[in-house]
C-alpha cells in the first residue's frame, strides 16, 4: 500500500531564492572541482579512454605507495604523542592549581592557531644543518641528531597538534561531574583506580575526538613534511611533486594520489562516528570538579611539565621573531641586530603582503554572508537543503588544501570557466576552506537562539528577509564574528592550496615564506613569518575578547 | 474592528501523525477564548496555525469573512504574547514597543506617544529605557504584552504567557491581562494547560485532547456539566463511580440509589461523576464507606473514604458547615445531589444527565 504523503507546494519566497543561490554555489565550486577530480583520475595521457592505470601505478611502484605508508606512519606516531602529552596536561590544568593557568591556556592555543609550517621552520633554523643549536654544540665537538626526516615532522606536530588533544579533553574534565568521581571514592577506589576506572573512560570520546583532529590534521598537512621531511615523502607532498612535475600536461596521477588521501581521510572519519560517536556520555555537571590547592614544592612541581610542554611549543613563534631582527645573508644568521630583512621584503615582496590581506579580507567578507546564510538554513529550515549543507560544509576538513587546489586546477583551467592564475581562485580556495569555521560557531550561537524571537518580529509585520537582516543577524553577529576571526586566521596563514594555486602576480605571504626558505633566504622568511605571528596573535585575542570563551577554538 | 475568527475543519499533520482532526471553533469578536488541554492536545500547533507560523493543511480559518490560510505570518494583524515572552534581547523595552509601529510606518510622535501609552498600562513607564536583560520575569512578560497590543491588532494570542513565572506573579499578571483584555475589547485566544487560570480569565474556553475539541463553553458550563468524562476529569476533581441505570433509578450500590433527571431513556451501566464538593454525609441513607484520612485544610476538609466496594473517593467539607473534624476510622455514608451529579454512557462518552 501506498502511504499518502502531503507534498507542501513550494514556495517561491526570500528563502527558496537563498537555498538555492547557496546550493548552486557549492554545486559549482566544491561539487564540481570534486568530481571532476575523480574522473581525471581515471584517465591518463597513456591509455585511452578510463582506465585505472594511475592507480595501478600508485599500488605498484615502492615510490608512490611507501608514502602512503610515510603519511600513515607520522599522523599515527603525532596522535600518539600528542595523546601522551595532551591528556596530562589537561588533567594538570583543570585539577590543580598551576601558576599563571589563564595565560598558559591562552599560549597553548596561540600554539594551535600560529602559522602552520613556523614550527617546521623554527626547529630548522635551532636544530637544521646550520641552526643555532647544532652549530653550538659542534662548537664544543659533539654532534645533535638530525631533525630532518619522520623525526622531525612528528616532533613539529606533536608540538604543534597536541593542543587539540588538551582542548577537548580539558573541555570534557572541566564539565564531568564531581559527585561521579566522589561516588567512586565513596565505593573504595583509590584517586589513582578511580583516573582509570572512572574518568578517563567517561571522557573518552572527547579525547579521541582531539585524537582524530590530530591525525586528520597531519595527514592532510603539506608545509611541515615539505619543509623538513626532505627524503621522506608524505602523500600531500608527492601530490604536490607529481603536479608540479607534470605541469603544462595533465593532473591524471596527482587526482588520484588526491582521491586516495581523501578516501583515507574519509574512512578514519567513519571509523570515529563508528566506535566514538555512539558511545557520548552526554553530561550536565551539576557541581564541576573543583581545583585542587598545592602549595609551596608540590605546586612547582605540577607546574614544571605544564610549563615545559607550553614553552617547547611557543618557542617556535619566539624564534621567528627574534630571528628576523637578526642580520643575515646566503650563509646564514650573524650575531647583529638589523632590521634588513624588513626592509628587503618591503622593497621586494610587498605585493606578497598585500595580496594576503586583501584576498582574505574579500574572502571574509564572502565567508561572512555565507556562513550568515548556512547557518540559518541547518538550524532553521532544516530540509534537504538544510542537511545537504550540514554535510557539505564539513566537506573541506577532509579534504587536504593540495588537493583542493588541484580540484580546483582541474576543473576551473578550460573553457567555459577559466580561473587559474587569478585571485579569483586563490579567494574561492580561502572561502571553500575556511567556511566551516565560521558556520560551526555561527550554528552553533544560534541553535542556543529562541526562534520565537523571529516570529515575534514577523508577528509584528517585519517580513521574513527583514526580519532575517535586522533582527536574525543581529543577535547572531557574536557567534559569526568569532567565527570569522578564526577563519580569517586560517586565511592568512593558508599555504597548502596557495601552493598549487598562485600565479606571478597572486603570491601570498605563506607561499613566499615557502619560497623563501627554499631558497636558503632565512632572513626574509623570518620577517614574513613575524608579520603573520603577530597578525594571528592579535586576531586571536580579538577572538578571545569577542569570544568570551563561548566559542571554541577547535 | 476585532475580528470574528472562524476555523473549519482544521487539519494539521506532521508526517504521518495528524495533530488535529478537524477543528470547528468560532470566536466571537471581542472575546476572551481560552484552547485549554494537556500537553500535545494541539493546542499550541492550532494557535500557531491561526498566526500564520504552521501551516494549514486541511480545512479554512477565516478573520471575518475573509480566508487566510495563505496570508504571510507578517500580514495577518495580529499580537502575539510568546511563552519565553520573545524579546528582542538587543533593543532597549521602548525600542521593543515600538518595533511593530515603525514596520507600519506610524509617523515618530504617534509611535512615542503609543508607546508611552502602553507602557503605562503595564505599569513600567520607569522601565522605558532598560536593556532586556535587566528585567525580572515579570517585567519581560509586560514588555511582550505592550508588544503585542501597542499595534492595536485585530486579534491577540497569547502562548502560555504565565507559565514561567511564579504562583503569586502569575495570579497577579492574569488579573492585569484580564482588565487590559476588558478595556481593549481586542478578540484574544489564550492557550494553557492550567485549568485555574482557564478558568480565572476566559469568557469561553475550548477543552481540547489528541487533536479534538472535547467542550467549548463558558467557565461555569465547563466546570458544572462537563460533556464527556474527559472533561470532568481534567477540570477540578472528580469521582468516577460505576453505575447500573433502570427505571427504577441510578444505582451505586446495592443499598443505595438516585433518581437524576435523564435527557433520554436509557438503562444498563453508566458511568457517574461528581466532585468532592458536592458529596456530603447522610445519616441512614447513602453509600457505606470509613474515613481514611481527613485532611485539615482551613475553610474546608478533605475526607478520603474507602467506599465498600472498594474504590476510594474524595468528599469536601466546608469547615463553617461542622463543628469538628470526622476522626478517621469513622464509619460513614457518602450521600450525591441528583441534580449536580453527571452521568455518562461508559463506551462513547455521552452525556445522559441533563
Amino acid at each position: 500500500m501506498l502511504k499518502k504523503r502531503t507534498r507542501q507546494p513550494i514556495r517561491l519566497d526570500f528563502w527558496f531564492w537563498v537555498r538555492a543561490a547557496v546550493v548552486l554555489v557549492m554545486l559549482l565550486f566544491l561539487i564540481y572541482p570534486f568530481f571532476t577530480l575523480i574522473t581525471r583520475s581515471f584517465f591518463s595521457p597513456d591509455a585511452e579512454g578510463f582506465t585505472l592505470a594511475n592507480y595501478i601505478r600508485f599500488f605498484t611502484k615502492k615510490y608512490y605507495y611507501s608514502t602512503l605508508g610515510h603519511s600513515l606512519f607520522v599522523s599515527i606516531a603525532a596522535t600518539v604523542s600528542t595523546l601522551l602529552i595532551g591528556v596530562p596536561m589537561a588533567y594538570l590544568m583543570t585539577r590543580y592549581n598551576i601558576f599563571g593557568k589563564k595565560y598558559i591556556h591562552i599560549l597553548i592555543i596561540m600554539c594551535l592557531m600560529s602559522p602552520p609550517f613556523i614550527g617546521a621552520y623554527s626547529w630548522i633554523l635551532l636544530f637544521g644543518r646550520a641552526g643555532l643549536v647544532t652549530k653550538m654544540f659542534a662548537a664544543i665537538g659533539l654532534t645533535t641528531p638530525t631533525i630532518y626526516g619522520k623525526l622531525g615532522i612528528i616532533l613539529v606536530f606533536t608540538f604543534k597538534l597536541f593542543p587539540y588533544v588538551y582542548l577537548y579533553t580539558s573541555g570534557a574534565m572541566g564539565s564531568i561531574d564531581s559527585s561521579l568521581e566522589e561516588a567512586a571514592e565513596n565505593l573504595g577506589s583509590s584517586k589513582l583506580r578511580r583516573l582509570f576506572t572512572v574518568t578517563l573512560p567517561v571522557i573518552l570520546p572527547s579525547i579521541a575526538a582531539g585524537a582524530i583532529m590530530v591525525f586528520m590534521t597531519s595527514l592532510a598537512d603539506f608545509g611541515t613534511p615539505m619543509l623538513i621531511g626532505e627524503g621522506y615523502t608524505v602523500l600531500p607532498v608527492l601530490v604536490y611533486n607529481e603536479y608540479m612535475s607534470e605541469i603544462g600536461g595533465n593532473a591524471n596521477l596527482a587526482s588520484a594520489l588526491s582521491v586516495i588521501v581523501v578516501a583515507c581521510s574519509m574512512l578514519v572519519l567513519l571509523v570515529q562516528n563508528r566506535l566514538v560517536a555512539r558511545k557520548n556520555y552526554v553530561m550536565t555537571a551539576m557541581r564541576p570538579p573543583k581545583e585542587e590547592q598545592l602549595h609551596g614544592a608540590a605546586r612547582f612541581l605540577a607546574s614544571l611539565p605544564v610549563w615545559l610542554v607550553t614553552f617547547i611549543g611557543f618557542l617556535p613563534q619566539i624564534v621567528v621573531v627574534v630571528s628576523s631582527f637578526v642580520k643575515c645573508d646566503f650563509t646564514g644568521f650573524k650575531n647583529e641586530f638589523s632590521i634588513e630583512s624588513y626592509t628587503t621584503i618591503a622593497r621586494r615582496l610587498s605585493t606578497n603582503i598585500r595580496n594576503t590581506f586583501v584576498f582574505s579580507s574579500v574572502a571574509i567578507v564572502l565567508i561572512v554572508l555565507l556562513g550568515l546564510l548556512i547557518s540559518y538554513i541547518i538550524v532553521r529550515k532544516r530540509g534537504v537543503s538544510g542537511q545537504l549543507m550540514d554535510m557539505l560544509i564539513m566537506f573541506p576538513y577532509v579534504i587536504p588544501g593540495a588537493v583542493l587546489g588541484i580540484s580546483l586546477i582541474v576543473a576551473f583551467n578550460k573553457p567555459p570557466l577559466i580561473l587559474t592564475g587569478t585571485a579569483f581562485i586563490m579567494i574561492i580556495a580561502f572561502v571553500v576552506r575556511k567556511l566551516p569555521y565560521t558556520v560551526r560557531s555561527g550554528s552553533a550561537f544560534l541553535r542556543q537562539m529562541d526562534p520565537s524571537v523571529e516570529e515575534a518580529s514577523i508577528n509584528l509585520g517585519v517580513s521574513p528577509m527583514k526580519t532575517f537582516f535586522t533582527v536574525t543577524s543581529r543577535l547572531m553577529a557574536p557567534g559569526i564574528l568569532s567565527g570569522a576571526i578564526l577563519s580569517w586566521i586560517t586565511c592568512i596563514n593558508e599555504l597548502s592550496s596557495s601552493v598549487m594555486l598562485y600565479g606571478g602576480k597572486t603570491s601570498t605571504i605563506s607561499v613566499a615564506i615557502y619560497t623563501e626558505v627554499v631558497r636558503n633566504s632565512y632572513g626574509t622568511a623570518a620577517a614574513l613569518a613575524t608579520i603573520l605571528t603577530v597578525s594571528t596573535v592579535v586576531s586571536l585575542l580579538i577572538f578571545l575578547r569577542v569570544s568570551k570563551g563561548k566559542v571554541s577554538v577547535v | 474592528m476585532s475580528h470574528t475568527v472562524t476555523i473549519q475543519d482544521a487539519i494539521k499533520r506532521y508526517g504521518d501523525f495528524q495533530a488535529l482532526n478537524g477543528v470547528n471553533l468560532t470566536i466571537r469578536p471581542g472575546e476572551f477564548f481560552t484552547l485549554l488541554g494537556p500537553s500535545g492536545c494541539g493546542k499550541t500547533t492550532l494557535l500557531r496555525m491561526i498566526a500564520g507560523f504552521n501551516t494549514v493543511d486541511g480545512g479554512e480559518i477565516r478573520f471575518d469573512d475573509k480566508a487566510i490560510n495563505n496570508l504571510p505570518a507578517h500580514k495577518r494583524d495580529i499580537g502575539m504574547v510568546f511563552q519565553n515572552y520573545a524579546i528582542f534581547p538587543h533593543l532597549t523595552v521602548e525600542e521593543n514597543v515600538a518595533y511593530g509601529l515603525k514596520a507600519k510606518k506610524v509617523p515618530k510622535d504617534e509611535i512615542k506617544r503609543r508607546v508611552k501609552e502602553a507602557l503605562e498600562l503595564v505599569q513600567i513607564e520607569n522601565l522605558a529605557t532598560r536593556k532586556p536583560n535587566e528585567l525580572s520575569g515579570g517585567q519581560q512578560q509586560r514588555v511582550a504584552l505592550a508588544r503585542a497590543f501597542v499595534i492595536e491588532p485585530a486579534l491577540l494570542l497569547m502562548d502560555e504567557p504565565l507559565s514561567n513565572l511564579d504562583a503569586k506573579l502569575r495570579v497577579q499578571m492574569r488579573t492585569i491581562i484580564k482588565k487590559l483584555q476588558r478595556r481593549l475589547g481586542i478578540t484574544t485566544i489564550y492557550v494553557t494547560h492550567d485549568q485555574e487560570e482557564a478558568l480565572a480569565i476566559s469568557d469561553r474556553i475550548a477543552v481540547m485532547q489528541s487533536g479534538n475539541i472535547m467542550q467549548v463553553g463558558t467557565p461555569e458550563q465547563i466546570y458544572k456539566k462537563p460533556e464527556n468524562p474527559f472533561v470532568a476529569g481534567f477540570i477540578g476533581v472528580s469521582n468516577f463511580i460505576d453505575c447500573q441505570v433502570s427505571e427504577k433509578g441510578v444505582q451505586l450500590a446495592p443499598e443505595y440509589t438516585i433518581q437524576p433527571p435523564l435527557r433520554r431513556a436509557y438503562t444498563g451501566k453508566a458511568l457517574l461523576s461528581a466532585r468532592p464538593e458536592q458529596l456530603f454525609f447522610g445519616e441512614k441513607e447513602g453509600l457505606a464507606g470509613e474515613i481514611t484520612l481527613s485532611v485539615f485544610l482551613g475553610d474546608f476538609v478533605e475526607c478520603e473514604i474507602k467506599l465498600h466496594s472498594g474504590q476510594t473517593i474524595q468528599l469536601n467539607e466546608y469547615t463553617k458547615d461542622v463543628n469538628e473534624v470526622r476522626p478517621d476510622g469513622q464509619q460513614v455514608r457518602v450521600c450525591l445531589d441528583p441534580a449536580k451529579i453527571s452521568l455518562y454512557e461508559p463506551d462513547t462518552g455521552e452525556v445522559l444527565s441533563c
